[in-house]
């Protein structure tokens, strides 16, 4: 069990205890995490489910380092990240975590690949460099042919396979994915899902939120918050 | 984020919002432009008024003597009326003068007045009539293109001879030669015995409008009363020599007035200097008047920036959101924006400097004033626009480094 002052395991890529995240609305205080302690190790395929108002979405944005809890601690990759400041949240962010959104969040004028090389620019990675990795991310997603295309010359899938290159692009520690199908229809959605398998397959961390249980099937252990608490914690078979 | 990339970012936006950008960037083209073009046409009159009118028209080395100065701006009008009230020039003064110079010179009678001047049954109105004596044309830098100028033997002898300027020549003899014919000056004939090159004409003012007749000869009763004459010039050969000859001039002319060392002159030494300080006076003016207008372009500019900027920053929240989700400090986000509404400000100075000269060269070759491109000017526009960027762009930049990323992602 992991108490304040410890270090976690080497192989723990995330760990909280205790986390809290509490927002003041116009005078009434609203706990949104009441306490959160949880560890995902290594290669780990993560769904957070829970229904609206159960804090996933905040748990969700303490892990992705846009937030920073009220109390408890934050320990990403072997770093305590709970009392970074504004700057240093914007590092990790980059190198260690991989945005995938609900809405992909493209930028509709940058051809795929200049999205994916987006998290590289804020990496400080020369023109060249960034080129390659962007083209190596792509292909790694089945996009190596969409290269120069526009957002809106894709579809659907095709734009949330370019959102997770984009994320992929960095080596990040976590790819983070906030119901990632969500936009999608059934048969895309599978599609997508057989992405994050053969990520998940190939070694990445996954963690993803998502309020569909078929969806969450698909991950190896699902974690159900109710009311800013862990209700439930259970692998399933794959 | 680098800088570069920040630079091609805030451009790759402008081509993409091309009309938006064109809209915004307008009152910085126009501050620019007419930074440019105003300062072009002051610059160029500076260096004519110092160049060609100073050297050539009033002449090198050359003052003249009169009641009042030439070129005189904002003269009240008590100073106007006691220089009415003052004696006039009189041949006898030129005279004693003539005698006194001790320093080699050249000296030359003026009277001049607008007369019309008649040709069998043609007529040139408003022209310059001028009464000289025959070192005139030498101090004036009148060149002969035809005939020959009238001798001092002529001028003694008040002899019915003129020397027509280019604009009337052609008004009354078109292209048949003027030599040797007679035209009637105040009912005198006179007879045409040469004809002044062409001048030109300084800042719309023609310069070929004249006729030059021996100061002795009929036609002086047409400008002065007897014996009194609007100038005496007198040409020295150096600067030193000029100001001498000047001294010994107003020594003489005081003398003869009989002033007390504390009364001021009551006559004028008129030198090129005049003249240049008399435009010195006007380009002042411009100088004043010129910054207000460039200001108050390049403030509503800088507004419009903002204002579009505020705009952009509010419909590319979502961008932000995302941005900073992908790493983006706040400082990338504050450079991005600031990079972009400084290209904006940029590209439109610059395009003011284009237009700027574009205007100047129009100016230039459509109408009588030279005007010509300063360096300086367009320097100073480029920097001035880019300033406007900047100061119009820190603060949409950096409401948009402080957006919380959370919400910017959440923001339709």
């Amino acid at each position: 069990m992991f108490r304040t002052g410890d270090t976690p395991l080497p192989d723990v890529i995330i760990l909280t205890h205790k986390l809290t995240r509490a927002y003041d609305m116009g005078g009434e205080v609203v706990r949104a995490l009441q306490g959160v302690s949880l560890q995902i190790r290594k290669n780990e395929y993560v769904a957070v489910m829970g229904p609206s108002g159960s804090g996933k979405s905040t748990l969700m944005n303490l892990i992705g380092c846009l937030d920073t809890p009220t109390s408890g601690e934050y320990w990403l990759n072997g770093q305590k990240v709970s009392d970074l400041d504004d700057d240093e949240l914007a590092r990790i962010r980059n190198k260690e975590i991989g945005f995938v959104f609900q809405t992909f969040n493209l930028l509709p004028r940058a051809s795929a690949l200049h999205n994916v090389e987006l998290p590289l620019i804020y990496a400080g990675a020369g023109a060249r460099e960034r080129r390659g990795r962007a083209a190596r991310a792509l292909e790694r997603v089945g996009l190596g042919d969409r290269m120069e295309h526009r957002p809106n010359e894709l579809s659907g899938g095709q734009r949330q396979r370019v959102a997770i290159a984009r994320a992929l692009v960095n080596d990040p520690s976590i790819l983070l994915a906030d119901e990632p199908t969500g936009n999608l229809d059934s048969t895309t959605s599978a599609e997508i899902m057989a992405v994050f398998r053969d990520l998940h397959g190939q070694g990445q961390t996954v963690v993803m939120v998502t309020h569909e249980h078929d969806i969450a099937a698909h991950a190896a252990r699902v974690v159900t918050l109710r009311d800013g608490l862990i209700a439930s914690d259970q692998l399933q078979a794959a | 984020m680098p800088l570069f990339e920040a630079l091609r970012l805030a451009l790759q936006t402008i081509r993409t919002q091309k009309l938006k950008s064109g809209f915004s960037l307008l009152g910085v083209f126009i501050g620019v432009a007419s930074l440019i073009g105003a300062w072009s046409i002051v610059n160029g009159v500076n260096r004519y008024m110092t160049e060609k009118f100073a050297q050539t028209l009033f002449g090198v080395n050359t003052f003249q003597l009169r009641r009042r100065p030439m070129f005189t701006p904002n003269v009240p009008d008590s100073v106007w009326r006691a220089w009415a009230r003052r004696p006039r020039i009189r041949f006898s003064d030129a005279e004693a003068l003539n005698a006194a110079f001790t320093v080699p010179v050249i000296t030359a009678w003026q009277s001049s007045d607008n007369q019309t001047v008649f040709y069998r049954d043609k007529q040139a109105r408003d022209i310059e009539l001028t009464a000289a004596s025959e070192r005139y044309f030498e101090i004036k830098n009148l060149r002969l293109a035809l005939g020959r100028a009238f001798t001092a033997q002529e001028n003694r002898s008040g002899a019915p001879v003129v020397v027509l300027g280019d604009a009337v020549a052609q008004r009354l003899f078109v292209d048949r030669s003027p030599l040797d014919r007679s035209v009637r000056i105040g009912g005198n004939a006179y007879r045409v015995i040469g004809v002044v090159e062409k001048q030109g004409s300084v800042l719309g003012f023609p310069l070929d409008r004249f006729v030059v007749v021996p100061a002795l000869s009929p036609a002086q009763n047409l400008v002065n009363p007897p014996g009194i004459l609007d100038a005496f010039l007198v040409k020295a050969q150096s600067e030193p020599e000029m100001r001498l000859a000047m001294d010994q001039a107003e020594g003489i002319m005081r003398s003869r007035r009989h002033l007390r060392p504390r009364q001021d002159d009551n006559f004028a030494l008129d030198t090129s200097e005049g003249v240049q300080r008399f435009w010195a006076g006007i380009s002042r003016i411009l100088v004043v008047v010129l910054p207000g207008v460039v200001l108050v372009s390049l403030v509503i500019g800088g507004i419009v920036i903002m204002n579009i900027m505020l705009m952009a920053v509010a419909e590319r929240t979502r961008e932000i959101g995302l941005r900073k989700s992908l790493g983006a400090r706040r400082r990338d986000v504050l450079r991005q924006f600031l990079a972009e509404s400084v290209a904006i400000a940029t590209v439109g100075a610059g395009v003011g400097v284009v237009a700027g000269i574009g205007l100047t060269f129009l100016i230039a070759a459509a109408s009588p004033l030279p005007a010509s491109v300063s360096p300086v000017s367009i320097l100073l526009g480029v920097v001035m626009g880019a300033g406007v960027g900047v100061v119009a762009g820190v603060y949409p930049a950096s409401r948009a480094a402080r957006l919380d990323p959370i919400a910017a992602l959440r923001q339709e």
